[in-house]
């Protein structure tokens, strides 16, 4: 595979979101809008890509019995980095996230990288799987907050397209995000198949 | 280069080595943001105070009071100019949301009326309850417009309670606890500053 496929793989044939999947803790729980889903896959992508380049170079040095525990040290570290980052330069949209940024640890994409990717190619590939990986669950995040806040709250980004009297409440609630999930992840399978 | 085996003392020490390289990162990262986080929660918490309050000068003499025994503190900003108080901007919470904890800050003019407030912190529902920012300011709506009034001379409670305020559509729970919020700030304006002793 050479590494423009593995940059674009994230996008849609290995969607993170749609097509494995992963990490939907904070794609179902900050995607009431399309900004929060673009600040939380940044900040994802952010980690993602940190990871992976040090998963990636020290491999070797990680006896296989304690790699998971020092995966998830490194991953931790970075996610706390980007917390007190935010928190200092982006209070705004640190009040939105806060709860979910240290759940980034937790996000099985990041770890399901460093395991499954990083641990096994050198440090280019890694670094440009996680970029790829990261900017498509941004993709992804991003396309799914757009729709739930211009069904359910008539906003695109903050501006206002129509009136909410007509808006239905039920795509910022919960269910809103299962329900545009799945047919996202219809839509994307059509695209795939095409 | 090898994989390095999983003896014992090799995986103490990679994990030895791992966390306290994490650790020195976070020890780092956290000295570099320290000074800008403070800032920015100083800024926040002015700005919210600027909001509710008519223009003023100066914020001094902060302190902390609390309404009842047993409770929780709240934090009170008498703000001036020059030496005429303008009002105080109180920062009051409840717990009693339909989320849990709502915090706001208050403002309470020199006559005794609200004059603002800012929701600085809840977890209520998305377009039901997260509303009550606009609802209880909209001065078009007598009824459920809160600013200019205070809980003396209306009744904070909402209508279905027998109180003169109409609760958000449906969100009652959410209407309740704010109006709770707002009636404990009064009651710190109530209670009166503290005289120079109690200050200190």
């Amino acid at each position: 595979m050479n590494q423009i496929q593995n940059f674009t793989k994230g996008f849609i044939k290995e969607n993170p979101v749609f097509v494995l999947l992963l990490g939907m803790c904070p794609t179902l729980g900050v995607t009431s809008s399309a900004i929060n889903g673009l600040g939380m896959g940044l900040a994802t992508t952010f980690v993602l890509v940190m990871s992976n380049i040090v998963v990636s170079l020290v491999k070797s040095q990680i006896p296989d019995k304690v790699r998971i525990p020092s995966f998830i040290v490194v991953i931790a570290t970075f996610v706390t980095i980007v917390q007190m980052v935010m928190e200092a330069y982006l209070p705004s949209l640190f009040k939105s996230l806060g709860l979910f940024i240290p759940l980034i640890v937790v996000n099985c994409l990041v770890l399901g990288r460093a395991e499954a990717f990083a641990s096994k190619n050198n440090l280019g590939a890694s670094i440009v799987d996680g970029l790829g990986m990261g900017l498509g669950f941004s993709f992804a995040l991003t396309l799914l907050g757009a729709v739930r806040e211009l069904f359910g709250s008539g906003k695109l980004f903050d501006v206002t397209i129509y009136p909410e009297d007509y808006v239905s409440l039920l795509f910022v609630l919960p269910p809103g995000a299962f329900i545009v999930l799945a047919y996202l992840i219809l839509v994307i399978n059509k695209v795939k198949k095409a | 280069m090898a994989k390095k085996e999983s003896s014992f003392i090799n995986m103490v020490v990679t994990l030895f080595v791992v966390t306290l390289v994490a650790a020195g990162a976070l020890g780092f990262v956290n000295d570099m943001t320290k000074e800008a986080i403070e800032a920015a929660k100083l800024k926040a918490k002015l700005s919210a105070i600027e909001s509710v309050l008519p223009e003023f000068q100066e914020i001094k003499g902060e302190y902390k009071v609390a309404t009842k025994p047993g409770q929780d503190s709240l934090e009170v900003y008498p703000a001036y100019n020059g030496n005429d108080l303008v009002g105080l901007a109180v920062k009051t919470f409840t717990n009693s949301g339909f989320s849990g904890y709502i915090a706001i800050m208050a403002g309470i003019g020199a006559d005794g009326n609200f004059t603002g407030f800012e929701v600085l912190e809840h977890a209520e529902t998305p377009g039901l309850g997260s509303k009550m920012d606009v609802w209880f300011s909209n001065i078009d709506k007598p009824k459920q417009n809160i600013i200019g009034k205070n809980p003396t001379s209306t009744k904070f409670l909402v209508t279905k309670d027998g109180g003169d305020i109409d609760a958000i559509t449906a969100s009652t729970i959410t209407s309740r606890a704010f109006l709770e919020a707002l009636t404990q700030a009064y009651e710190t304006y109530e209670a009166g500053m503290p005289t120079e002793n109690s200050m200190n």
